[in-house]
């Protein structure tokens, strides 16, 4: 199976796939005298773009623009400030993924507070946070909870072991984001224009398949899901390309080693059995209705923002434009701050801080001409 | 969105599996997966097994774009 | 003593202090009766190399070594590159107190045993103790003295289009160790660190060769970081060539289920030497013919003089830029 695996990398096979894509996008141009346009809604798509060069290869040919696919990008300040305000109570245990924890707040980010002798600690797993609970049963563990469709199950799984095992010194601060609200967000207001969407492999893995006939029926826009390897993506856009020269709009699978038409089942009851929709906030974007998940009302004493009650100044603003980033509006480069004041070291948003953040890929891959 | 990386299921337990990534071994959740057996390939996302990794698929995607990939270029 | 812990007493110069010099270091340090003075006295040459370096790691042993060896090795490495031989080395303890004496002795220990190794002396050695809480276990601080004999010669300035960039072995080793060490990530491997002195694999590779432009190890913040420095410091583009990268496969495994990168990860036992493309296989089959060396590979050239940039040619042929590691290593999710 390794080796299988390792085929979807085949450099030969990539090599011929980009020279088919280039040769159906150069169609496309012929025939509607422009580039053909298509989003990634996908941070890890962001990243596995440029970091095979694939983007850089096919700036001639098709124009990729990066969507809000990134959890930590799209995580409002307001949640950093919050948990280094809870973090002030020296019982407390703070936890969160590592991609979380240089993203900055209002003053500092969750490391900077470590450095003050706050408790913070980084986790691998959400279920992890729940055995420092255990460990720790005289002081509170709080766990920052994010993520898409993909990551929602696990928190689903951390507060259940939390509820199973009747802890009442664990509680978790749950930020969610969901693809189809934001996507149909993106659709309607229009601020930025595309001709497809390539859409998560592992989001999709939960998802389905049919959960995405929304693009077509709503809105007459084509996605194909795919993964990360290298055929993966150029299949992706590639397929992308084929539907508009064919004239079809359609949700394809290229993903079907993974991606069922319903999706991961047991993924989806949990998560609807610990959590519920719920307005959330998106970096940038303001409040979007029933775009997250939240803890449900009957777990209430597992939901960090219930147990404690916990009031941050609004957060002020900086020229960092995060915000249009995430929609695609601009790319980094027309950022003021783009890898002048902010830089993956000292980053101003967390679109530099991810790993798949939008400007850390475009700092770390695309910085400058390569080949000229 | 989110790294997800092929695994190996070595040993399997309750709601949980011992995962092999090319050698590197680790406990994971099981509780999202309805079936999977020792010698499954599973996806890994932050400590918990996502799918299983069908083999059959896998291969019919390879096949297929190696298809498209050797076509006659226009 | 060995089932003891340290004490504030084992630092406050008397009797016990005086002890744990006789029944620890000294013991493992070698010393022939001589009067202990304040300061070594050796003898030099004229031009000598010296490095300072400290050491603090977590956990205090790892799979492959302890925080002593890689004190030791550490700064060997950092003589060695240099292009000089080192001859002497002192060391600075800082223990916490409640250290268990019996975990000082194994580290002392594997230090007197990588110095021999080496062929390098431990001359100075200071000890401290501070409270609990106040370090993680121990630091040790050690310096390191080497002597030109010119015998190596190194020449940065020489570097041009096609010179080439060889690494003695795998990368990431170390530091995939460590993080499967400490045990928060529930990591299991075999991968041991790579720690080892390099001085006589170096010597072995470049004594009396003309074209070796320069030399480093790749510690903290990996190849990539390291290489970066040098095409900044010299102005010099040099492309990698992604396929050749020699990466253990439980090393990508673990990088990949955690979202690090090799090109980014510690190691503690490899050199990268940059040649003349003339000394290239002389130095590879050198390298190669040394148990430390044996996976030896030539990883990439230098391509241009002028941006100081280094690139990483993908296995499809595309080319994208490295930079120095940004932030530290922590699980990601995405």
């Amino acid at each position: 199976m390794l080796n299988l695996i390792e085929e979807f990398s085949n450099p030969e096979l990539s090599q011929k796939l980009l020279a088919q894509v280039k040769n159906l996008a150069d169609q496309y141009i012929q025939k509607h005298g422009r580039k053909p346009v298509f989003m990634e809604v996908c941070g890890s798509h962001t990243m596995a773009l440029a970091r095979t060069g694939i983007k850089q290869v096919l700036r001639d040919h098709v124009k990729l623009i990066s969507g809000p696919g990134c959890p930590v990008c799209v995580t409002d300040q307001l949640f950093i400030d919050s948990m280094i305000e809870l973090a002030q109570d020296s019982n407390r245990i703070i936890c969160t993924f590592g991609d979380m924890i240089r993203v900055p707040g209002s003053n500092g980010s969750l490391m900077d507070a470590k450095a003050e002798g706050k408790d913070i600690r980084v986790v691998y797993s959400p279920s992890d946070s729940v055995k420092l609970a255990e460990e720790n049963p005289d002081r509170e563990v709080v766990f920052l909870g994010i993520g898409f469709e993909t990551t929602i199950p696990l928190l689903a799984v951390a507060l259940k072991q939390a509820q199973d095992k009747n802890l009442t010194n664990y509680s978790m601060w749950v930020t969610t984001k969901l693809v189809e609200p934001i996507v149909r967000v993106l659709l309607e207001e229009k601020e930025v224009e595309f001709d497809g969407l390539l859409l998560p492999g592992h989001v999709s893995i939960v998802l389905g398949k049919d959960q995405y006939s929304y693009l077509t029926d709503d809105y007459g826009m084509p996605g194909v899901i795919c993964g990360f390897y290298p055929t993966e993506v150029l299949i992706g856009i590639y397929k992308l390309i084929e539907m508009l020269l064919e004239d079809r709009v359609g949700i394809e699978n290229q993903h079907p080693r993974l991606v069922t038409d319903s999706g991961n089942r047991n993924a989806q009851n949990l998560m609807n059995q610990f959590l519920e929709l719920c307005d959330e906030g998106w970096r940038g974007m303001g409040m979007i209705p029933k775009s997250g998940m939240d803890i449900r009302e009957e777990y209430a004493h597992l939901n960090a923002k219930k147990k404690f009650s916990i009031q941050v100044p609004e957060p002020r603003k900086t020229k960092c434009r995060c915000g249009d980033i995430i929609r695609g509006v601009i790319t980094p480069e027309e950022c003021p701050l783009y890898a002048k004041a902010c830089t993956p070291l000292h980053p101003i948003g967390p679109c530099m801080v991810s790993g798949e953040g939008t400007c850390a890929a475009h700092y770390q891959y695309m910085r400058e001409e390569l080949n000229g | 969105m989110c790294i997800g990386v092929p695994a190996k299921v070595i040993e399997k337990y309750e709601y949980t599996a011992t995962v092999d990534v090319m050698g590197t071994k680790m406990n994971v959740g099981t509780i999202l997966l309805d079936q999977v057996q020792v010698g499954d390939f599973v996806i890994v996302h932050a400590g918990q097994a996502m799918t299983v990794i069908d083999e059959e698929f896998a291969k019919q995607s390879l096949e297929e774009w190696r298809k498209i990939a050797d076509a006659e270029l226009d | 003593m060995n089932d003891q812990r340290i004490t504030m007493a084992h630092g406050d110069g008397g009797e016990q202090a005086h002890q744990l010099i006789e029944e620890v270091f000294l013991k493992a340090f070698g010393y022939n009766g001589e009067p202990l003075m304040d300061a070594a006295c050796v003898k030099v040459t004229d031009r000598i190399a010296v490095s300072t370096d400290s050491f603090v790691i977590k956990p205090i042993f790892f799979p492959g070594g302890n925080i002593g060896k890689i004190a030791v090795a550490g700064t060997v490495n950092d003589i060695a590159v240099s292009g000089a031989v080192p001859m002497y080395i002192t060391a600075g303890f800082i223990l916490e107190e409640g250290f268990l004496i019996r975990d000082l002795v194994s580290i002392v220990e594997s230090m007197a045993e990588e110095a021999k190794k080496a062929g390098v002396r431990l001359i100075s050695g200071d000890t401290k103790v501070v409270e609990r809480g106040s370090a993680d276990g121990m630091f040790i601080n050690t310096t390191g003295i080497g002597i030109y004999q010119n015998e190596i010669q190194i020449h940065p300035e020489a570097m041009q289009e096609g010179d080439s960039i060889i690494i003695s072995g795998t990368i990431g080793d170390h530091g995939v160790t460590i993080l499967t060490a400490r045990g928060e990530l529930g990591l299991i491997s075999d991968v041991q660190s790579d720690c080892a002195s390099l001085n006589h694999l170096i010597r072995e590779a470049c004594e009396g060769q003309s074209g070796i432009r320069i030399m480093r190890d790749p510690t903290r913040g990996g190849l990539a970081t390291t290489l970066v420095e040098i095409c900044e410091d010299f102005k010099v583009t040099m492309e990698l060539d992604q396929t050749a990268l020699p990466v253990r496969q439980d090393v990508r495994g673990a990088c990949d289920m955690l979202g690090f990168d090799p090109l980014y990860m510690a190691n503690e036992g490899k050199v990268i030497i940059i040649t003349a493309k003339e000394s290239e296989e002389y130095v590879l089959k050198a390298l190669q013919s040394h148990e430390l060396g044996k996976n030896a590979k030539v990883i990439g050239s230098i391509t241009s003089k002028d941006r100081g940039q280094l690139l990483l040619k993908t296995p499809m042929g595309t080319t994208r830029r490295l930079g120095r590691m940004a932030g530290m290593h922590l699980p990601r999710i995405c």
